[in-house]
This record gives C-alpha cells, structure tokens and sequence, in this order.
C-alpha cells in the first residue's frame, strides 16, 4: 500500500500544486520521484512529529494541502494534540497518513503497534477517518480526500496487501457489500478484510453463508447499510482493540435502534502484546486470522 | 521618533489594567509584559489591514502565548479590527473575546493558541508557504518563556534554518516567570539567546521595553536565517504594584488598584 501511495501522491501533486508531502523522517527512497519531480513540495520534517502537524495546519492556512506521512503511532497518539488543536479545530484540510497500521509493525513491538488510533482519531470533530482494505481502494480514497477541503485520515498498511477491492467502487460513507449470505454479516475495517474474505470461504464450506462488507469508511459510517443489516448476527472485525474503534462506531450507532441485531465486536483485546512475529503470527496470537475467525463466527451463531 | 508609540502602549496597558478588573480575568501581568512588543509591530512593521483581516499577502502574527491574548485584543480594538466597545465583554458569554483566543471569532486573531508550544510550528508552515507560493509577506511568532520549555518549539527551531522559508521571527517574551515560579528556577532556561543561535537563528537579546530597540531589532537587515529577539521585558510592566510580583499572573485588580496605575501610566480618568 504505501507504493500505491507514494505513487498515487506523485500522480495527484503534478495535476494540484497545492499538495505538499511531509514525511517524519521515513520512507527512505519511496518519495524520490516525487522529490524529483517538486523539490519545494517535499520536506523531510525530521525526527518531530508534534511539529510536522504544525507546520502542516500552517501550510493548510494559506491554501496548500500538506499530507502528512509516518508510521501510524508517531503520526496520531504522538501528535495528538497538534492534531486535535491545530487541524481539526481550526478546520484545516491535513492529510494525515499512518502506514503500517494495526499489527503490520508487530514484529517491532508495542512502539509500532497502533491499536488505538481509529478510537482516538475518529474522536475528534471534522476528521473523516479512512480505512482502506488494499492499494486500488487507497487510491481511491485518497483522490476523494484531495477533491475535498477538509482533515483526513488513512489509516494504510505496509505492503503487499492483496487486490480485493474495484478502485472506482470507493464511496466515504459508503461501504461495499462484497458476499451475501443470510447466516451472518461480517462488517471488515481496513486490510484485515483479506483474512475476512478467507474466514467467509472457511464458513461457506460448513454451509455458514456470511454477508461481507469491506467497511473502509470509518468516519462517516454508511447509515444507510447500517440500517439495513437484517437480523442475523453481526461481527465487525478490525486490526485495532476492541475498545473505542470501528466495532464500537457500529455499536454507538446500534444502541440507538429499536431491536438491533446482536453484534459481536471482534478485534485486538484490550492489552498490550508481549511476543515475537511477523503480521500473520501476531494475527493468529489475536484470533484475527481466517481460521479463528471462522471458528469463532461459527461458535457464536451456533 | 518612538512617543507616539510609548503613549499608545500606555493606553493599552492602562486599558488592560481596567479590562481585567472588569472581567475578574486573570493573566494580566503576562499581558503587560508584551504590551510593547505587540505596539512596536503593529504600529511599525506588520502589513495588515484591519478592513481586510484575512487578505493572502497580509503579514502574519501567531500570538502563541495565548493566555496573554487580552494585551492582542485591545491592540487590535486600537486599530480597528472590531469596535472598542467589545473589550468591554471580554470573557463573558455570548461575546467574541473569549480568555483564550480564537480566530473564528475575533478578526485580526490568526491562531487559537493556548496550549503552548504550538505557534512556532504553525507560524514556520506559514513562512514555507510564503516561500512555496512565492508570496513575499513576513511572519512573526510571539512565545513566552516559559513556553519554551515545551519540546515542540525546539522541535520547529530545530527545523526552520534548514529550509527555505520567508521571513520568519520569533519574539521571546522573557518575563523571567511562568505559572508558579520564576522560569530560571524551573528549567535550565539560560542562557536563551544562545540556544538560540546554536540552532542556527540570527538570535539577539534586547529590552523589551525599550521602543528603539525593539524596533532595530526587527528592521535590521536579514541574512538567510530565521531571527529569534529575546526580549527581556518585566511581568506585569506599568504598575508598579504588579511589576515582577507573580501573584498576578492569576490574580485582578480591585477598583483602588485602577485608579493607582492610571495615576502611574499618567492616564487621565
């Protein structure tokens, strides 16, 4: 994904002169096109995130659209204020990406872990928090951030994510129904949705027909799936804790229906992790890999 | 050469003096101690025009000490921005001058600051705008001493010599205290103007009450670096009873108190 962005920024910046990267100090050689190409739009803001956000809220003043880019947790919780007061509060339109989101980083361990920042960012107001499932819809969501005015933020993976998704379908607001099946729906936040789409085939063979939709769109919800979810069981599923993210914006929006359907929020427990591995290790340690999704979808509607 | 603007910040001083008592506010003695400063660029060397407060090529000042934001509003009230009359609803509801400031609802504010150590990152984004946009106006960032023990202004004084900007300068109010006690006492905050030239600033250190100095200061020829005043100034400056006593950065003056500094800032009531 974070190819895909840095091309994508590059195609984006050389039509629209007002977009700036900021990087925090990473992304060695992945910007050296764009660097090429618009030398007085990229700035390597060093080892600083609090005052990359800054700068970039005082770029955004004057009618440019910095972007800012660094590993999730330094570019949300680190900074969080400079986000909260000098983004959203005065409505400036920042761009803020965090690459390596969720357990992308877990070999790296809790420093790179970002469980938190879907809770946190989709807390403050004026922020549309994006969570893109694969490189095609990345794309997309950034060239609907960029047709706007206003703060963003995508939260992306690393790299090598599989092509699941159909770049025109990106919608903010809207979801995308991907299965259909009667037994269950399966709301899928960002790119664990692969491990989604893996677990509904799993289910499939016990005859478990799963409804799927890639959930990308975090702040603003889509309503109007929500209010159509039907009565079976609903499971949101995302690489972040159970606490404060996307499960708990569907169960915010659930708690104020008449007869909601059960909703079971599965994510990363409310802990910090203490182990080795890689993404894929880290994601069987949570139960977020297709196999225990199955296994605990199929538990929970038997 | 500089009277005019010695009796304009007497009248603010005296003004501010009056609005705090009235509102019961607190902070005035942080007020007080930038009063000069805000007097010398408002009158002298921002170009900025009250009818247009957001124009593009408007010089900017980030007022970063923000709890200090009365001594801004009755300078911008005295050029215009917005009738005197508001000042007389500073801080109460409903009004458009809140104790901390807001650019959405006081014209001529350019940033909500508050929470230290966030204008100098905004006033540098500002001045690489300029730069980007080739928009030749200068920006200006007003941070107190205290405000410089928070991480992030080191963070952007770190960065600023090492980019093509515009004109940018920060003004360090050095009253010498913060919150609870002097600042020397807290931090290791000297010497200032040298942790400033060691990050590559054209740093200088003047009196900050001192109208030819201050004024020199900001009109000396610039070389490539961004230029940081350490201005030595007095909290609570104009009262004789306020003046280096920390007891007002929290509290207001009674009814007596106002008369006594008009007789002192020679204000006809």
């Amino acid at each position: 994904m974070r190819n895909a962005f840095a091309d994508e920024i590059l195609q984006l910046a050389l039509v629209d002169e007002r977009i700036v990267v900021l990087s925090g100090d990473i992304g060695n050689r992945l910007f050296d096109k764009f660097k090429a190409a618009m030398p007085t739009r990229f700035y390597n803001c060093g080892v600083a995130e609090a005052n990359m956000i800054s700068l970039a809220a005082g770029l955004a003043s004057s009618g440019l659209r910095p972007v800012c880019y660094t590993i999730t947790p330094f570019v949300t919780t680190r900074c969080l204020e400079q986000i909260k007061l000098d983004v959203c509060y005065h409505n400036m339109p920042v761009t803020i990406v965090g690459t390596g989101s969720g357990l992308s980083y877990a070999a790296l361990g809790s420093t790179h872990h970002s469980f938190e920042d879907l809770a946190i960012m989709r807390s403050l107001p004026g922020m549309n928090v994006l969570a893109p499932a694969d490189a095609p819809e990345l794309r997309a969501a950034m060239r609907w951030v960029f047709a706007q005015n206003q703060s963003a933020y995508l939260r992306i993976g690393k790299k090598g994510e599989p092509v699941l998704t159909e770049e025109a379908a990106f919608m903010v607001g809207r979801w995308q129904r991907l299965r259909t099946g009667s037994s269950a729906t399966l709301l899928a936040c960002g790119t664990i949705l692969s491990e989604v789409l893996a677990a509904a085939d799993l289910l499939a063979k016990d005859d478990i027909q799963a409804t799927v939709w890639n959930c990308a769109s975090v702040k603003p919800l889509d309503l109007e799936a929500l209010a159509h979810l039907g009565s079976s069981p609903v499971f949101s599923i995302e690489e972040h804790s159970v606490l404060g993210g996307f499960g708990s914006a569907v169960a915010e929006f659930l708690s104020g229906r008449t007869n909601p359907p059960r909703l079971i929020r599965i994510g990363i427990p409310d802990e910090f992790l203490h182990d080795c591995g890689e993404q894929e290790e880290a994601r069987v340690y949570c139960g977020l890999d297709a196999a225990s999704l199955a296994r605990r979808i199929a538990a929970e509607i038997a | 050469m500089t009277a005019d603007l010695e009796t304009r910040a007497r009248e603010i001083r005296f003004r501010l003096i009056r609005m705090s008592h009235e509102a019961q506010s607190a902070h005035l003695a942080g007020a007080l101690s930038c009063v000069d400063l805000l007097v010398a660029l408002y009158w002298r060397i921002l170009k900025i025009d009250p009818a247009n407060p957001a124009g593009p090529n408007r010089d900017r000042l980030i007022f970063s000490k923000g709890h200090a934001v009365s001594a801004l509003y009755v300078t911008l009230a005295k050029l215009g921005f917005f009738p005197e009359e508001n000042l007389a609803r500073y801080n109460q509801h409903g009004a458009s001058l809140p104790e901390q400031p807001c650019p959405q609802m006081t014209p001529g504010v350019e940033w909500a600051t508050g929470s230290l150590g966030h204008g100098l990152g905004v006033g540098l984004g500002i001045a690489i705008a300029s730069s980007i946009q080739q928009n030749p106006h200068s920006t200006f960032v007003l941070v107190s001493d205290g405000e410089c023990q928070e991480g992030s202004v080191w963070e952007a004084a770190m960065l600023a010599p090492k980019l093509k900007t515009g004109p940018l300068t920060v003004l360090v109010d050095f009253n010498g205290w913060q919150a609870t006690g002097r600042s020397r006492d807290i931090m290791q905050m000297e010497p200032l103007a040298e942790k400033w030239t060691t990050f590559g600033w054209d740093a200088c250190e003047i009196d900050g009450h001192s109208m030819p100095e201050i004024l020199s200061a900001l009109v000396k020829p610039r070389d490539h670096r961004p230029r940081a005043i350490i201005a030595h100034t007095t909290k609570g400056k104009g009262a004789s009873f306020i003046e280096d006593d920390n007891n007002w950065h929290y509290r207001s003056p009674s009814a007596e108190e106002v008369k006594k500094a008009a007789q002192e800032l020679g204000i006809a009531q």
